[in-house]
Formats: C-alpha cells, structure tokens, sequence
C-alpha cells in the first residue's frame, strides 16, 4: 500500500482530535486518527449539506457507526462550521455538547446516536429506503469499524441492502485491522471481506483509506452500479499520524495523557512537518 | 384483534403517506392489498429483528411512520438494544406490534411466551406500552397511534376474543377506563390491561352477585400508566388486586404499585397481584390452558379477590 505522507489539512484536522484528547483528557485515538480522510473527502467533496440546515431534507446523509471514532467526526463538523471548536476543550466534560459517542438531536449534523456497535447500516437503509420512496436523491453513506461488522446485525442489513438493490446506499469500512483487542485476523478474522460483501449483494472496491485522491476517486463520481449498493473497503493504519500509536491496538483508547504525551502528539502533526 | 390491527395499518396507509409496514417472516399473502397497491410501503425483510428496527429507526427520521409486526418475543427480546437505542434514544415515532403477547403460543412452549415483554419495554424511557381489550379497542388504538409522537409497543392477543370495550368510553393513549364503577367507597378495586380485562369483568359480575361491591379499571396503556385516575379509585378502597397475562415482575401489577408508593399519599390498602410466576412454563396446551394452571380464569380471578376481601376484613 503507497504511504503518502499527509497533507497540512490532514494534520490540521488531526490536531482537532488531539484538541478533543486534551479537552476531555480521554478518546478513542487510534479508532479515530484512522477515520480522518474518509469523513474529510466525504465533507469536502461528496456530501451534499449546508451547516446553517443541518434538516434539509435534500441533504446527504452520513452516519459514522462506530461511533468510538466520533473524535473525526467532531473535527470535520467543526471545520464546517455545525459545532463552535470550543466545543472541543469540553469534551465528555458536565454541560458539554460533545460526548465520547455521538448523538443525534445534541449535535449539529451528527445523523444518528451510535456508539453500541452494529446499528448504522440498518438505520442508513432506512434513510436510504425513505429517500427512494420520496423520490429524494440523497446519498447515504455509513462508515463502520472494522471490529464493528463483526456484529450480526451488520450482516442482516447488508442481507437486506443486497435485496433492495440500493444505489444511494454507501458502506464503507474503516479497515484498520485492529480492533479493541488486538489484530483482526487473530480477533475474528474478516478476509476475504471484499468477496463478503460482493457476496451480499454489494459493488465492492477497495482504496487506500488515507489517499485523498483515490478516496475522491472512487466517491465523488457517483455510485459504481445503479442497480446495487456500493461497499468500498477503505485500508488504514490504526492511530494514523500519530507516530508511536499508529497499529498499536493498546492506542484503541486512551485516558489520563501525560502532558508530554500530547505535545508529541502536536508535533508530530505540525504543519509542513 | 390481530386481524384488525393488520387490517388498520392498510387502512391508515391509505389515509397517511407517512405510514409503511414492515414485517419479518409473517404469513404468506399477509396484507397482500397492500402490497400490491402501495409496494413502496410495505417490506418484509425476512427474520432480520434487529435490522428491522433499525431500518424502521431510518425511515422514521426522514418522516415515515413505520409498523414493525413480528412475534411478541422476537420484536421485544431479540432485538431488545435497537429498541432502546435505535427507536427510544432518538424517541421515533415506531409502532411495534407484537403477536402473540403472554401465553398465546401456548403449544409452543417457552421459547415463544412473550410473559415479559410489558415489563422490559415498560423500563425503556419514551417507550408507550399498551395492550388492549378487543378488536374493537384495537380500531381505537390504531386511530390514536398514527399522531403519537413516541415509540409505542403494542401487544396483541390471540384474536376472536369476546369484545367488552365500548364507543363510549372513548381512547387515549395514557387514559385508563372505569369499566365497572363501584355502588359505593370501600370497594375492591380490580386492574387489569388487555384480554385478561374481560376475564376480570366476568370476575367482577360474579362477585357482584355474590353481594361484593367491585371496580375494574382497565389500564389499556402500562406505559405511561394514568396514575390521576389510578390515585382517584383507590383512595378509598379497601383492597386493589391487579390482573394480568404476563409475569408478575415487572407489568401491571409492578407499575401500579410503582405509582401508589410515588405518590406516598395514603396508606397502601391490601393488594394481590395476579399474573404468571417468575418461572418457565413447564405445560403446553393452549392459552386457556395455562391461564387456568396460573389461576388467572374469571372464577379463579374472583376466588382469589374473595379471599383478599376476606384478609382485608381480618386485617
């Protein structure tokens, strides 16, 4: 897989997750660093919203399933203008807006409450069933965890995404390979998960979850099969940018940092560096 | 009454465009009219519980109203934490319509007696727990349940059962009704919610011709139980007996003592609560069969309200 080093942007929506560390003095680091270009292509060039109408019923929709991850979802929601970043300094803290899993109805733009794993692709059919039968051409995207699609209910409602044939229905999976645990493949091993969802009824690619150009690429030009639902298995590194935590399954989540800690954290994601 | 909700989803889907229904592995042929005349309304989506919920939890955020119909122990039990979070955490407005509520699938044994369904729904916040008397209350539930704002559970009983509800009494969600009023203050006062409020009538009847004078209140909706109208009857009596179909942990019987201890008005009068003990059935038969083995049939019910009079005497 081609390791290109990340860009400013990147880095700078990065730092708004160590923000988010700091501010709460707790997070799921690894699960979110991994997640960052996949919400940040998805924000920046698919996602049809507008931060001043996060209810347009004409929106896109995205639900980030695992909903450990939420620290990227919180930095891109940021960065757009739905949440204050102040917002960030209060995380998981009495009379915060952000919570350690995101919800619905307390957070501009968050689409669902997730945090018990295995509920987004079901409630993204929903959403997705609902645009077809309104005649709407919203996009739903879900972006799941690995370790999360271990859960069954992942399966019942790719069952029934297969059979619907839902073209604006996106699954992505944050394939980072290392879930709460320890290596997916020794956990409960996935492979061949591409012919897994192929065999769900799914039009299936694979991408290099932290390349921009390749995320845009296979997103931003509409779904690859008017006749199935899109699964794009989005390869990453656990703790991405975060040099001592990337693929280190003990960076899963971190509480109580030393103070030295983050500021490594903040140099490692340094503008230009 | 199962037919009639069915029946009732159609008929609202017709007048509503918000309405959808959604099945699991029902019947073949099941609301067939309506599948052909609005397909992009109706689902059956195979027996995926816990996808279900969460697509109904889908459809309802983008303005549908979606009834979900399977079996009582399956749309409760298997899919218990896409109920809580899916549908009560993003308080949508869901109906789930559980078949065989209590021991209708008595033949079938343990697996499928949904005896505590009310009790498990009941303790999930925003969640409506209702369970009504006959086909004829079940056109008044499903009228009241297309504005409900909440999810609501509704638990259906074996159908054909005798109708004891009237016009007149009218529906609310959340309303009790006084059945069977009391000559006088110092009454037995019975409670009972769905088919067993006929039985507990048939109770009543009988003890009222033995000379006892006796209320019933038929709490059609558990959740949010009408504790004004429950706080009202039984001030003034000298024993409350609660009947229901279901485990005695947790329902009916558990909900109004919830609400007379809350309001720490009065004293508590000597109380009973009838309903099916903590424990597995251990026959089969059919719904008659294990009522009866639980002593929960009319003259069971009012032998049992003797001896609490009695008692209550003695006190």
């Amino acid at each position: 897989m081609p390791d290109k080093p990340l860009d400013d942007r990147s880095k700078f929506l990065r730092r708004l997750v160590v923000r988010g560390l700091e501010g709460g003095n707790r997070g799921h680091v690894g699960s979110s660093m991994s997640l960052v270009e996949i919400l940040r292509v998805l924000y920046d060039s698919v996602l049809r919203f507008d931060p001043k109408t996060p209810a347009d019923p004409a929106r896109d929709r995205c639900i980030l399933s695992k909903g450990h991850g939420c620290l990227a979802l919180y930095a891109i929601l940021v960065d757009k203008g739905f949440v204050d970043p102040k917002e960030l300094d209060r995380f998981c803290l009495p009379g915060g807006m952000l919570g350690g899993h995101p919800e619905r109805g307390k957070v501009p733009g968050v689409e669902a409450s997730t945090g018990a794993l295995g509920h987004g692709l079901s409630i993204g059919l929903g959403m997705a069933l609902a645009a077809r039968a309104q005649c709407r051409d919203s996009q739903v995207f879900v972006v799941m965890g690995d370790g999360e699609i271990n859960e069954g209910s992942i399966w019942e409602a790719a069952l029934c995404a297969g059979k619907h044939g839902l073209s604006n229905l996106w699954a992505l999976v944050d394939y980072n390979k290392i879930q709460s645990a320890g290596p997916t493949r020794d956990i409960q091993d996935l492979e061949p998960l591409t012919d897994k969802w192929r065999a769900f009824g799914f039009e299936t690619l694979e991408v290099d979850g932290h390349d921009v150009d390749a995320l845009e690429a296979v997103l931003g030009t509409g779904a690859p099969n008017l006749d199935k639902p899109t699964a794009i298995v989005c390869h990453t590194v656990k703790g991405k940018g975060i040099p001592f935590a990337e693929n280190d399954p003990k960076w899963h989540h971190h509480s109580k940092f030393d103070p030295r800690v983050l500021e490594e954290m903040y140099a490692a994601l340094e503008p230009g560096s | 009454m199962r037919k009639t909700c069915i029946k009732m989803i159609h008929e609202l889907a017709q007048r509503d465009e918000r309405v959808v229904f959604i099945g699991s592995d029902l019947s073949p042929g099941l609301l067939s009219e309506m599948k052909e005349e609005m397909p992009e309304r109706y689902f059956m989506e195979g027996v995926t519980e816990a996808n279900v919920i969460g697509m109904a939890a889908g459809m309802a955020m983008d303005n549908f109203v979606p009834y979900v119909n399977t079996i009582a122990t399956f749309i409760t039990r298997r899919c218990y934490e896409q109920v809580a979070l899916d549908l009560c955490l993003h308080d949508l407005p869901v109906r789930l319509i559980g078949n065989g509520g209590g021991v209708v699938y008595a033949p079938l044994g343990p697996t499928h007696l949904a005896v505590e369904d009310m009790a498990i729904m009941r303790a999930l916040p925003n969640m409506t727990v209702v369970a009504v008397s006959d086909a004829e209350e079940m056109v008044r539930l499903m009228e009241a349940s297309l504005n409900w704002p909440h999810p609501i559970y509704i638990r259906l009983g074996k159908g054909g059962d005798p109708v004891i509800s009237r016009e007149e009494h009218g529906f609310e969600i959340g309303r009790g009704i006084v059945l069977k009023a009391a000559a006088r203050p110092g009454a037995a006062l019975l409670i009972s919610t769905g088919v067993m409020t006929a039985r507990t009538l048939a109770a009543a009847e009988s003890l009222a011709g033995d000379g006892h004078d006796v209320e019933v209140l038929h709490m059609h909706t558990v959740k949010p139980l009408d504790a004004e109208l429950l706080l009202e009857r039984a001030r003034h009596v000298h024993c409350i007996c609660t009947v229901e179909e279901h485990s005695v942990i947790g329902g009916l019987g558990s909900a109004v003592v919830d609400a007379l201890v809350d309001a720490g008005r009065f004293s508590l009068p000597v109380m009973r609560r009838l309903g099916l003990p903590d424990r597995f059935a251990d026959s089969y038969g059919v719904q008659d069969d294990l009522l009866e083995r639980f002593g929960l049939q009319p003259e069971q019910i009012a032998e049992t309200v003797g001896e609490l009079m009695r008692l209550d005497r003695v006190a």
